[in-house]
């Protein structure tokens, strides 16, 4: 992981590669260093820290959605990138509204996003723009809604300890 | 050690004499009164229901198809030394299910499984049993969300339940005997009698016209 300041050069060096406007902002907690980036600009992000940075990563570990309820906007995309070289990690994480869920896909720089921006298109609704086969991936096909989104029912059926669900507060009441 | 013989069928003359008769029916001298109470002695009557039950209870041949965890489970039952199903009269595990007769659904059954379970159940031979192993394709356990069928029996016939996440193997071993028990005892619980299906079969004798 790049310390708070090698994030901060990180971040500076986005900011002078893509765009002013490309880095939102960084976080650096846990001994985890994020960039929040502008979404539209995934892409050209990511070419850069792949291709052209100094210190580049040139493998994407993990491509995650999460829905952050309460806060707007709702939902984020996580892009976790490592270095094998350098032993290093760096996530990128790309948040956009639920009324405007859409990003560019990076298939094209990292084949391994291929089934994993289709789950989360599957569970969390995110489009992917450019994607070569954006289906469903693990709910049935003709399945209507996306179910990790927060505000989607459980389901299921009612049995004998669910009749006191709607009484006790959950996390977000 | 010591073997011992058990006597059976009385004394030392009552073998004498069964082995006499028996030298004599081989000679062909045996006949009349004497050759009718022959045979009665040496023949067991049954129905043919008994018969045909006892026959396939005595060989299941279950399914090699793992859904979740159970599976784990499952193999240990159908396909160790350990618990040694053969016991059971069923260990014959096939990997196709046209070949196969019982369905054990080892494990959680999501919504996008189940026609695929469904198909792989149709394709099997009849008369087929279908055990539900485990809580989860019984009832679903504790997913009770959008991903699973709330148990099994929504979209197949289930005879045996077998309860536990996951069941022992002891378990599921008494599962399968509890579906013995059935075979052998209650024909008439079998799927298509419990859901009126007779005549849906989908071969039929040479000679008819409607074959589906």
């Amino acid at each position: 992981m790049p310390d708070a300041t090698g994030l901060e050069l990180a971040a500076q060096r986005v900011r002078e590669a893509v765009g002013d406007t490309a880095v939102i902002g960084t976080d650096h907690a846990h001994g985890r260093a994020r960039l929040d980036v502008d979404p539209p600009r995934v892409h050209e992000v990511l070419r850069y820290l792949r291709d052209d940075d100094e210190e580049s990563y040139g493998h994407l570990s993990s491509l995650h959605g999460c829905d952050y309820l309460p806060e707007e906007p709702r939902l984020g995309v996580h892009y976790e990138l490592l270095s094998m070289e350098r032993r290093d990690r760096l996530a990128v994480r790309a948040r956009v509204t639920v009324e405007d869920a859409v990003l560019p896909s990076v298939t094209d720089l990292f084949p391994t996003a291929n089934f994993q921006e289709r789950e989360v298109y599957d569970f969390f609704g995110v489009v992917f723009e450019g994607h070569p086969d954006p289906r469903r991936i693990l709910m049935p096909e003709d399945y209507v809604g996306h179910p990790q989104r927060r505000d989607f029912p459980m389901g299921g059926e009612p049995v004998l300890f669910t009749f006191n669900e709607r009484k006790l507060p959950r996390w977000y009441d | 050690m010591e073997v011992v013989r058990s006597k059976r069928g009385g004394s030392k003359e009552d073998f004498r004499a069964r082995q006499l008769s028996a030298q004599q029916m081989l000679r062909g001298d045996l006949d009349g009164q004497a050759l009718e109470e022959y045979v009665e002695k040496r023949m067991l009557l049954t129905k043919l229901e008994d018969a045909q039950g006892w026959a396939r209870k005595n060989a299941i041949w279950p399914l090699g198809f793992g859904l979740a965890c159970c599976a784990i489970e499952m193999i240990t039952v159908i396909g160790s030394p350990r618990n040694d199903l053969s016991r059971f009269g069923a260990e014959v595990i096939r990997f196709s299910p046209r070949q196969a007769d019982l369905l054990i659904l080892s494990g959680r059954v999501s919504i996008k499984m189940a026609p695929v379970i469904r198909r792989i159940y149709e394709q099997m031979l009849e008369p087929k049993w279908v055990i539900a192993m485990g809580a989860c394709s019984s009832s679903a356990g504790m997913f009770n969300n959008y991903a699973l069928v709330q148990g099994a029996d929504k979209f197949l016939p289930v005879d045996v339940y077998v309860p536990g996440c996951p069941p022992r193997p002891e378990a599921l071993m008494y599962g399968i005997m509890k579906l013995q028990d059935k075979i052998t005892n209650e024909p008439e619980l079998g799927w298509r009698e419990r859901y009126q299906a007779e005549g849906t079969e989908e071969y039929r004798a040479e000679g008819s016209e409607d074959i589906a």
